[in-house]
């Protein structure tokens, strides 16, 4: 069953006068319950499109076409304050930085209560009792006590299992996770990606995972989109992404990142030229600077999304090793 | 004591004073680097893991003279660089430079890439053409000269990296600290900075200590590695053994919990992970650092801390489950048995 359906989606920043496409006919799709990775570098629009979800955009950001379904409803349609009421109950998120997200002059129990308050409809002891119950499941240990703590008494992984416990409260039906064990440190990442990981199985929570980590990706999800400035270039299921990318990107992607699993003097292949501007003009595919297989077409024509990629000259297996 | 050790570090502690109160008594101290022994070659690349607080940083701040040892020494081409002072330090300053992770935060977004490379050569007396050599300096990082007359906030995160790489290669160094110098940059600019340091490294006999927290990166990049952990060093090796057969605890968590991207595998891989949290720098455990979390613990591990031993040639491990063992001729990941 399709849960979220964003169609079209464009999103466009005005500033001063300049105007520069973030996000350009957007679609996809998440099914209730899986795991979706979104991967892209700084710039590529990943995270703006799940702000958009959110109802989260910046003032300056517009949303200039397209629909996004939430459980048949479109959300762009929404009056504000009916928004607000889904925001957590329905779809919640949890940020890179635990520090920044939490109030650090609130108790971390009030925090959690509140949002159980909000959009639960539970009050005082019955809250309560959810927010040490929330606590205990995602890790905490004396959770009675360490409700009455605040966040600058939590280390930076016990403060993202709290995040966690709120974006769980009122058991939303997605949880868009923006990058959230970036500001980890590796064995606590394990933990905290475990961790989320159990408890979306356990209850049938769609998780959208924005990520620039291509192991993190390996690991947890099932389906990919892979992102290049503001589109979708490539799509599909994990395995197959991984080992018979079809985009010169992502193919560039995976060849740049040192790994433990291959031999050490393996040479690292950096995808030339620099990442992309959104302010520059760059007609056709957006690649193209940067792209090995680039030729007349690709400099004037916008590739078409097919579904599975966004390429003129998609790899084959064939031209993949030759490359 | 190796003889050809180009830097060594030697007993070398940090401690910070915790002061409180009113007359600001002096109530604790942090042991931000506890007697750190390591040396390094002249020509190779050393790198430095750990996680946040083990004290890498610190220890990289040290042999730079930015913070002042407590105790211990590090010789640098058979000068202790500790006991320096003033104008003392000035030679020392030529020969060594570093490269620091954030472009952004460590160029002045006020000067232009030229005179950003142009103040280093000002400082040190550089005798000859400035405009040229700042113009070689860019092209050695493959920017061109136009790059001279542009902001910081006017290029890429990875131009100004190399605009970073230019000015710590200004004064000709023997020695390069780069500190997480790649970890701020997206994937695909980062494998072209690795493979700038790493091919600047041999055309010009650098050395580097390299510290980073992404291990694929640093095994990668470096010849020998030493892992750290709440200050101390917990093992160290050629970054080919350490990565193909670790053998202290603490190593293999680490390791195990750096995720590949290979689906296949990764759904069998077990993680191995490791319980709780790095405790407090402020109140560190007894004995062994590390032994509240480790899964080969014994009584003796609370009351004594194990040294730094070698276990086979170039190969040292601080751990006394591994080192009063007799060594098996081959040790693989994850085979010992638990006791």
């Amino acid at each position: 069953m399709t849960l979220l359906d964003i169609e079209n989606l464009t999103i466009k920043l005005r500033k001063h006068g300049v105007e520069a496409t973030l996000v350009e006919s957007l679609s996809y799709e998440v099914e209730a319950g899986e795991t979706l990775a979104i991967v892209g570098e700084s710039g590529s629009g990943k995270s703006l499109s799940s702000l958009a979800v959110m109802g989260l955009l910046a003032e300056d950001l517009h949303i200039t076409s397209g629909s996004i379904r939430f459980d048949g409803v479109d959300l762009l349609e929404l009056p504000s304050e009916e928004m607000r009421k889904r925001r957590g109950r329905d779809i919640s998120m949890v940020f890179q930085e635990p520090m920044t997200s939490l109030n650090p002059v609130r108790t971390i129990g009030s925090q959690i209560t509140e949002s159980i308050e909000e959009n639960m409809g539970l009050s005082g002891a019955e809250a309560r009792a959810r927010a040490v119950a929330l606590l205990q499941e995602v890790g905490v240990s004396d959770a009675e006590q360490r409700m009455r703590q605040y966040p600058h008494h939590f280390s930076g992984g016990m403060r993202q299992r709290v995040m966690i416990a709120i974006a769980l409260a009122a058991e939303p039906k997605l949880i868009i996770a923006d990058e959230p064990t970036t500001a980890l440190d590796v064995t606590i990442q394990a933990q905290i990606l475990d961790l989320m990981a159990r408890i979306c199985r356990d209850h049938g929570t769609a998780l959208i995972l924005i990520t620039h980590n291509l192991g993190v990706v390996a690991r947890y999800a099932r389906r990919v989109n892979v992102m290049y400035g503001g589109r979708i270039v490539e799509s599909g299921l994990a395995r197959a992404l991984y080992y018979a990318p079809r985009h010169p990107y992502t193919q560039g992607l995976l060849r740049s990142v040192p790994r433990l699993d291959r031999p050490r003097s393996e040479p690292l292949e950096p995808i030339a030229g620099n990442p992309v501007d959104p302010f520059a003009r760059i007609t056709g595919c957006r690649f193209h600077p940067r792209c090995p297989h680039a030729q007349a077409v690709c400099t004037t024509t916008v590739p078409a999304f097919d579904g599975q990629v966004a390429c003129h000259f998609p790899l084959s297996d064939e031209t993949r090793e030759a490359s | 004591m190796t003889a050809d050790a180009f830097l060594r570090i030697e007993g070398l502690c940090v401690h910070f004073p915790v002061r409180k109160g009113l007359l600001q008594r002096q109530v604790a101290s942090v042991r931000a680097v506890d007697n750190v022994t390591l040396s390094l070659r002249r020509g190779e690349a050393f790198g430095l893991v750990g996680e946040s607080g083990c004290g890498k940083t610190t220890l990289a701040r040290t042999v730079l003279r930015l913070v002042d040892a407590t105790d211990g020494a590090v010789w640098f081409d058979g000068e202790n660089i500790t006991a320096l002072k003033g104008a003392a330090l000035a030679p020392y300053r030529t020969r060594v430079s570093a490269v620091f992770q954030d472009p952004f935060s460590s160029l002045n977004p006020r000067m232009k890439a030229g005179a950003i490379i142009a103040e280093v050569l000002k400082v040190h007396r550089f005798a000859g053409d400035i405009t040229a050599r700042v113009r070689e300096l860019l092209a050695l990082c493959g920017l061109s000269e136009r790059f001279a007359d542009l902001f910081p906030h006017q290029m890429s995160g990875g131009q100004r990296q190399r605009v970073g790489i230019a000015r710590a290669l200004a004064t000709d160094p023997d020695l390069i600290v780069c500190d997480e110098a790649v970890s701020a940059l997206d994937v695909s600019i980062q494998a072209q900075i690795v493979n700038l340091l790493e091919e600047l490294r041999l055309r010009h006999g650098l050395t580097y200590l390299f510290i980073g927290h992404d291990l694929s990166v640093v095994r990668h990049l470096c010849d020998r590695v030493a892992v750290m952990y709440l200050g101390r060093v917990m093992e160290t090796a050629s970054s080919e053994e350490l990565f193909s057969e670790p053998q202290h605890p603490y190593t293999q968590a680490l390791i195990a919990a750096i995720p590949n991207p290979d689906p296949v595998s990764e759904e069998a891989r077990d993680t191995a992970l490791l319980k709780g949290e790095v405790p407090s720098p402020l109140d560190p455990p007894s004995g062994c650092v590390f032994h509240p979390r480790c899964p080969l613990a014994m009584d003796i591990c609370a009351r004594i801390a194990p040294e730094l031993e070698p276990v086979r040639s170039g190969h040292a491990v601080a751990c006394h489950a591994v080192t009063t063992q007799p060594q098996p001729e081959t040790t693989t990941t994850g085979e010992r048995d638990d006791r």
